[in-house]
């Protein structure tokens, strides 16, 4: 796979890391001992059945949850480690880690390029007094955003639907729309949920294409939780498979397939495809887990 | 995330019911309910508009004068039945009326064009309404001058205020009052008007930043612990916050003067600079200007806001609070600045009210105040400036006007008539936020949920 060869000449450093992370929900055990390791400009894919404790893993590292035992460190681009223990979500977001909700989460009432905006200009100076009074820099500021909300939203290849209502838009555009907010705060890594759940095939691609352009044109890391094997299998470096909340596989793509402990978690029997497992995954219905 | 793959529910077939499928009795179908519901409506109406009584023997007398009288009754309930006969048979009428609405809608479609392409054209719009605001009350009785004053003026900026919190920010505040009480407080103690003596006596229009900065503090004081809740809870919080406030006034005596409020006089504001001297004095007038500049500035100021990162911000914690925090923004930091915006605001009404009437007591700041704001805001359409400028005219006018037709007592009750039926009928209110708006449109198809402070009402109708 050319990716990864992308992926190995760039040797990224490691950029996300947990060590025996535990999640608990009163009896219910969530996540179990999780060892990530993320490496600098990879994409990896975390899949498992429904259930698995993916999106509760993402909750985890975005400071929704905090896990009762274990590390999570990020590692900021000059090399620091930083602990994401205990941190809001706000203050995940501005080290570095941005994502996209799995049950899509925009601000339906506002304009697709305000939606972006409002991340672009997450962090900026201009403060109340600035603003009602229209000084130079709170335009500057807000001129800024817009120009940055438009490039990215042209990126996402959403160009022409900048001001329309993002609950208006399709769901694919939607799910798009999710990625340029994301994308709009910056961020290092780029924490994908689900992002072709309720896509068509041609969606699908396009999301595939859209992914891999992310993580090659601006050098972004991207964590990605996908049902889709056949996006799975043609976009991520490598996978991570997860089942009652412990990782049961970790490898290259084309391994992970094989591995008979993952076809055993998603179908109970070997001998289907990946296709199949998709639709089975599908099948079961939308886990519901990110508040 | 929870159950795992736990197995499935065995398929149950549903039973048929068959007794359900028997048809109705004629007066269990809609049709005729409906028109049960406009008959009593129009016997409400006969009671409510009928003579009065107190006490039981004249109750019961003047209800019996009400259902004798032939006329009134007669008329009401066939008002009642007339509405009901065209709601269900005026589908004839509808054609009509759509293309009547629709030509309206294209002759002023040029006009809405124009308003919208630029800033020139609201500009204009605004420089008239304010020219009107200065002419009309010059043409009233002073009564009406009084009532603009000290019912309007003072609402309109205390609805200015609250629209930032709960149009905007999408904060239920049900103790806006009290920022208006430590604003008049303020105003009070600075000029040395209370128990306790100032360090230096002040100008009115000098304690107005102090009292600004007073209020910013109180609402920063009660926002910072409570603005992690939500709606319900929040509601709560601001009531008991009003009442700590209410009561501190009240049994305080030593530094509020308790229940008697005031012990001296408020002076009147004036300005001595420059050789200009002036003093706002016993008349409404001059002082009705104030609070059209005031109401002005704050206007201005406002919808800046609105459509800065800031307004933007307040518009996104209070659609999805967790994809606003996901996206970066430190969510309680932008509700602490709107409840304080808001705070600060009622803080300069209640400068203006107290220095306007000379005398507070507690009781100027009641429960009631807090809740009419609120519902001014909520009638006139909440995050649109307009809106809310619109709907608190009408509702602080509207029980005066109603004093020449009908019994004092009654006049809140045709007020509490009319926000039913706007709730029911039109919940975005006079002229809705184009936010807002869209948040209950998008509501009604199924799109996100509008909160509760917002857009609920739409959702059900």
């Amino acid at each position: 796979m050319t990716a990864t060869a992308t992926m190995d000449a760039s040797g990224g450093g490691e950029v996300l890391r947990t060590r025996g992370v535990t999640l608990r929900f009163g009896g219910l055990v969530s996540l179990q001992d999780i060892d990530l390791t993320m490496r600098r400009g990879e994409i990896l894919a975390v899949i498992g059945p429904n259930g698995a404790g993916k999106t509760s893993l993402f909750n985890v590292l975005t400071g929704v949850y905090t896990p009762q035992e274990g590390e999570l460190t990020f590692i900021r681009a000059d090399g620091a480690p930083v602990s994401l223990l205990g941190r809001k979500p706000y203050r995940v977001n501005r080290l570095g880690l941005a994502r996209t909700f799995q049950n899509i989460r925009l601000f339906a009432a506002l304009t697709a390029l305000e939606n972006v905006q409002i991340a672009a200009e997450r962090a900026q100076r201009s403060g109340p007094i600035a603003n009602m009074l229209g000084m130079p820099w709170a335009r500057r500021d807000q001129k800024a955003s817009a120009g940055r909300a438009a490039e990215l939203l042209e990126f996402a290849g959403l160009g022409a639907r900048v001001n329309e209502l993002a609950g208006n838009l399709n769901y694919g555009d939607q799910r798009r729309l999710e990625m340029a907010r994301a994308l709009a705060s910056d961020p290092e890594v780029l924490l994908l949920d689900e992002p072709a759940a309720g896509t068509n095939r041609v969606e699908k691609e396009q999301m595939a294409a859209l992914i891999r352009r992310i993580n090659e044109e601006l050098a972004i890391s991207v964590l990605l939780i996908e049902h889709d094997m056949r996006l799975v299998m043609s976009v991520a470096h490598r996978v991570m498979v997860l089942n009652f909340g412990r990782v049961i596989a970790e490898g290259r793509p084309e391994q992970v397939q094989r591995d008979p402990a993952v076809v055993e978690a998603y179908l109970g029997a070997a001998e289907e495809d990946a296709e199949n497992t998709r639709e089975t995954g599908d099948a079961v219905g939308r886990e519901d887990a990110d508040e | 995330m929870s159950g795992g793959t736990a197995s499935e529910e065995s398929f149950r077939r549903p039973k048929v019911d068959v007794a359900r499928l028997r048809r109705d009795a004629w007066y269990r179908r809609p049709r005729w309910r409906r028109l049960l519901g406009f008959v009593v409506a129009g016997l409400a109406l006969a009671v409510v508009t009928g003579p009065q009584g107190a006490g039981s023997t004249a109750l019961m007398s003047s209800l019996k004068a009400t259902f004798t009288s032939v006329p009134r009754l007669g008329v009401c309930v066939g008002i009642g039945v007339l509405l009901w006969a065209v709601r269900e048979f005026g589908a004839p009428l509808r054609a009509p009326a759509r293309t009547a609405q629709d030509g309206v809608a294209r002759g002023v479609a040029p006009l809405r064009r124009f308003y919208a392409a630029g800033v020139w054209p609201k500009l204009a719009v605004g420089a008239l309404v304010l020219l009107a605001g200065a002419v009309i009350p010059n043409l009233l009785s002073p009564t009406w001058q009084v009532v603009f004053v000290e019912q309007m003026g003072v609402y309109l900026l205390l609805a200015v205020g609250l629209n930032v919190v709960i149009g905007w920010a999408g904060l239920l505040d049900l103790g806006f009052v009290a920022f208006y009480a430590v604003g008049a407080y303020s105003v009070a103690f600075w000029t040395g008007s209370l128990p306790v003596q100032p360090p230096v006596v002040l100008n009115p229009f000098v304690v107005i930043p102090i009292a600004v900065l007073t209020c910013l503090a109180a609402g920063l004081l009660l926002g910072t612990p409570t603005l992690r809740l939500r709606g319900d809870y929040l509601a709560i919080v601001t009531l008991g916050f009003h009442e700590i406030v209410y009561l501190v006034a009240k049994n305080a005596d030593g530094f509020t003067g308790g229940s008697r409020g005031t012990t001296k006089m408020i002076p009147h504001p004036s300005i001595h600079l420059f050789g200009l001297d002036y003093n706002w004095m016993f008349d409404p007038l001059p002082y009705w200007y104030l609070i059209l500049a005031f109401t002005a500035i704050l206007v201005v100021l406002f919808s800046r806001l609105e459509n800065s990162r800031i307004g933007r911000a307040w518009t996104a914690v209070r659609e999805d609070e967790v994809a606003a925090q996901a996206s970066g923004l430190n969510t309680v930091r932008y509700k602490l600045m709107a409840f304080a915006i808001g705070a600060s605001t009622s803080g300069l009404a209640g400068v203006v009210y107290a220095s306007k009437v000379g005398f507070i007591n507690p009781d100027n700041f009641p429960l009631l105040a807090s809740i009419l704001v609120l519902s001014y805001v909520i009638f006139g359409g909440m995050g649109s400036i307009a809106g809310v400028l619109v709907g608190t005219a009408l509702l602080t006018l509207l029980p005066q006007w109603l004093k020449s037709y009908v019994p004092a007592e009654d006049r809140y009750m045709y007020l509490g008539g009319l926000l039913v039926a706007m709730m029911i009928f039109r919940p975005q209110g006079v002229i809705p936020s184009r936010r807002r708006q869209r948040e209950i449109k998008l509501a009604e198809s199924g799109v996100g949920g509008a909160d509760a402070t917002g857009a609920a009402g739409g959702t059900t109708s």
